[in-house]
């Protein structure tokens, strides 16, 4: 069968499942778009700028751990994309980007809207090809989601100019054995390793599992839940971990670091032994590198190899896949109550309840940790949340406990404003039975709030709950602990949310007292398609507990208790 | 030696022949902030399999670390460090010096009986001499000529080679004589 090189990549993405793609229009990928008519089975999202496609994919990836699909023109489509590129590969997040290019003999020579996209691309994907043959189309695109979505996953772009779509051959479906000598994901470790590790955790006195996206992405919430209740071992997450160990669990510690809960921060300085899965010892989970858990023993367990020594030295590296390497460690963990132990950390956390803002007098001013709690509360706890970047990211990630994977989804690594709507419409796109709801800053929404156009000609079922403090929120609360309250370029003047939402038609509500909170949930959930609810809260609210930026992670600033307290 | 100390270390990366594949190298220690000594490239027996040959001055721990690095790229097929154990490793030079008196002519041509070294080229006015050797060995002979007048002089970078039966490429036989069994499509 001949076919070109854009009824090639179309063929190639129904092999791969591809069900959606996220994208936008232009001269370089025209004959693809013009090839999507006879493929009315992969559904086209027309975004309103290209990083919004590129977040989508992200959320479609996050939220069915399928690979996301992003397609742009050349030039200034492509360079658009370039933040929720790399995004996904700092949370290592499966997609795909396939962009158009200039045609081949105009490569070099600065052509209109040419850029080197795989250039620009190239410190920010796991992979990127040029294809320059259409022979070579088929082949590429089976390699490229094999790439992203297979080992440590992360994106992948395809850039492929003008002739190479128009170009026709024969075409036949390349389904051999994919052959990449030099990509070879690691899967189970070794006999020795099992050994020393089970070991170790058999020794230990105060251990804590500290659990990250890897978890999640290596599907092991059954194996790490399994290590955990054997043998009483804590479970501490990271901002990513969230959901892959319930929260309700009475061994979970909740969030670690800079806005960790602070017993789960003190249970790590206090450990005798760390067991680190999927997880990279980010600087904003160990504070100060110097001072991080300095009397634990280290177990490290990882798909990507350049994680294990990069910023905590270990005693026991393995590269592996977790699901595997846990389920190669259960046999030899033997039970263990750790009591005394577990004992220590319930009084600290005993202490952190009692600050609890949640308990606290509020003088009928709205604030954010309330709302989102509240949020927890009348979702049952069970919807899909994504966030955008600041306090409500923080406060999302401490009063809206998780209990199931795929269902917290956030920018971790790159902390990308703009990022909730557009990550939450492709997550909604991806699993259209559950509950979806963007919970964003008034700041990061008005990175990517054109994307609201896109929710309507799409009818995307999402609830938008802006949490409109005013403020550049978190950047306000460095200003007041660590510039002395200098607020320079953080208040905002915003314009009136609710009306916005009218002007594209999405029905909205704005929140300003607690009482109205589950009526706004109500009314969310009663309507089919996008709702926006502006919360309008405390401004001059903070975050706590905060370790500063490079501080002891024991050393962190605790809300007060009291007035007095304050002083 | 301790974990700290920054010294030499000579690292093998086997990569597959394809364009781009260099820029991916050099990109990554760049981004990585490690710093490179000397970097050479050159082809192997082995049809679409390049090796290089990387010379960084680094503590010992950034080594294991730029090895990983290095190792993540999908198209390198293999890396060892290998200033681990020994190994043979080869600098070589180019090295154009002025001899346009009979007193530099008898310096040049007795520091090169000295050396693993002869001349490649000469003229009334210089000549070229041309040094296979170990780095060090080189150093010394361009520290000896420098006095005579180096007019021009280019060095290739070190080639490296583990000794003995530590053979790094045989393991890979398999999967890379399928290599052009389907035509690839990576020109980055
Ligand atoms: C694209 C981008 N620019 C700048 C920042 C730095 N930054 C981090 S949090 C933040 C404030 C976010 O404000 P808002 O969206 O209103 O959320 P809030 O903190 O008030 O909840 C800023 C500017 C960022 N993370 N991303
Ligand atoms: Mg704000």
């Amino acid at each position: 069968m001949k076919l070109t090189g854009a009824e090639i990549i179309m063929e190639c993405l129904l092999r791969e499942n591809v069900d959606v793609l996220f994208g936008y229009p232009g001269g370089a990928i025209l004959p693809t778009y013009d090839a999507m008519t006879k493929y009315p089975q992969i559904h086209h999202v027309l975004v309103r700028h290209e990083q919004g496609a590129a977040h989508m994919a992200d959320g479609y990836a996050r939220a069915t751990g399928k690979v996301g699909v992003a397609i742009a023109t050349s030039g200034p489509g492509a360079t658009n994309l370039v933040t929720g590129i790399a995004t996904a590969l700092m949370d290592s997040s499966p997609i795909v980007c396939i962009t158009g290019q200039v045609g081949r003999a105009a490569i070099g020579s600065d052509a209109f809207q040419e850029t080197d996209v795989t250039g620009v691309t190239l410190p920010v994907t796991k992979h990127n090809y040029l294809v320059m043959d259409v022979e070579e189309l088929a082949y590429t695109i089976r390699e490229a989601f094999h790439i992203a979505r297979t080992g440590r996953p992360g994106p992948v772009l395809i850039d492929i100019p003008k002739d190479v779509q128009i170009a026709s051959t024969e075409f036949m479906y390349p389904d051999g054995e994919i052959i990449l000598p030099g990509y070879q994901p690691p899967l189970e470790a070794n006999a020795d390793d099992v050994d020393a590790a089970t070991k170790l955790i058999n020794q230990a006195k105060r251990p804590v599992i500290l659990a990250g996206h890897g978890i999640i992405m290596s599907s092991a919430m059954q194996e790490l839940r399994e290590l955990s209740e054997r043998a009483n071992i804590p479970v501490a997450l990271t901002l990513l971990g969230k959901g892959g160990f319930p929260e309700s669990h009475p061994l979970s510690l909740g969030m670690m670091g800079m806005h960790g809960s602070a017993a789960c921060n003190w249970a790590i300085q206090e450990s005798d032994l760390l067991i680190a899965l999927g997880m990279r010892f980010d600087d904003r989970v160990t504070g100060n590198l110097d001072t991080y858990a300095i009397n634990a023993k280290k177990i490290h367990v990882d798909i990507d190899p350049s994680e294990l020594n990069k910023n905590v030295k270990v005693d026991i590296g393995i590269a592996g896949d977790l699901k595997t390497v846990i389920r190669q460690l259960l046999p030899q963990i033997q039970p263990s109550n750790h009591s005394e132990w577990i004992g220590r950390i319930r009084n600290w956390q005993e202490d952190a309840n009692q600050r609890d803002i949640i308990h606290a007098e509020t003088n009928s001013t709205l604030l954010a940790a309330q709302v989102i709690n509240d949020l927890w509360k009348y979702t049952d706890g069970n919807a899909i949340t994504v966030t955008d970047v600041g306090q409500h990211q923080m406060l999302e990630a401490q009063y809206y406990p998780h209990e199931r994977p795929q269902t917290m989804i956030t920018s971790g690594g790159l902390g990308t404003m703009g990022f909730g709507l557009p990550a939450a419409m492709g997550a909604k796109i991806g699993v259209p039975d559950q509950e979806v709801w963007a919970i964003v800053g008034d700041g990061g929404f008005q990175m990517t709030l054109f994307e609201l156009a896109t929710a309507v000609q799409e009818n995307i079922d999402i609830n938008i709950a802006i949490i409109n403090n005013g403020f550049l929120g978190m950047v306000r609360q460095w200003q007041e602990f660590f510039y002395e309250e200098r607020y320079h370029a953080t208040p905002m003047h915003n314009p009136d949310f609710c009306k916005l939402a009218e002007a594209y038609s999405i029905p909205s509500m704005r929140v300003t007292n607690r009482e109205q909170v589950e009526e706004s949930v109500k009314f969310a959930r009663s309507i089919k398609g996008p709702t926006l609810i502006d919360y309008v809260v405390e401004k001059h609210d903070i975050v706590y507990p905060m370790v500063p930026a490079g501080a002891d992670l024991h050393n962190m600033i605790l809300r007060p208790t009291t007035q007095t307290d304050e002083e | 030696m301790s974990e700290q100390e920054s010294t030499k270390h000579t690292i093998m990366a086997l990569v597959e022949n394809k364009p781009g594949v260099l820029n991916r190298v050099a990109s990554l220690f760049r981004r990585r902030n490690f710093n490179v000594d000397s970097l050479t490239v050159g082809r192997t027996h082995r049809p679409g399999v390049s090796r290089m040959t990387i010379v960084v001055d680094s503590q010992r721990a950034d080594v294991r670390k730029i090895a990983n690095n290095l190792y993540k790229l999908v198209n390198v097929i293999d890396v060892k460090i290998l200033s681990d154990k020994p190994h043979v490793s080869r600098d070589l030079a180019l090295i154009k010096v002025r001899t346009n008196n009979a007193d530099s002519r008898n310096a040049v041509t007795t520091i090169c009986e000295r050396y693993p070294a002869r001349i490649v080229d000469i003229g009334t006015e210089v000549a070229i001499l041309e040094i296979t050797a170990q780095e060090d060995v080189v150093e010394e002979m361009i520290n000896q000529l420098q006095p005579i007048g180096i007019v021009e002089m280019i060095r290739t970078g070190i080639v490296a080679m583990g000794r003995g039966v530590r053979i790094h490429d045989t393991e890979y036989e398999s999967p890379l004589s399928a290599i052009g069994s389907h035509k690839n499509g990576y020109h980055v």
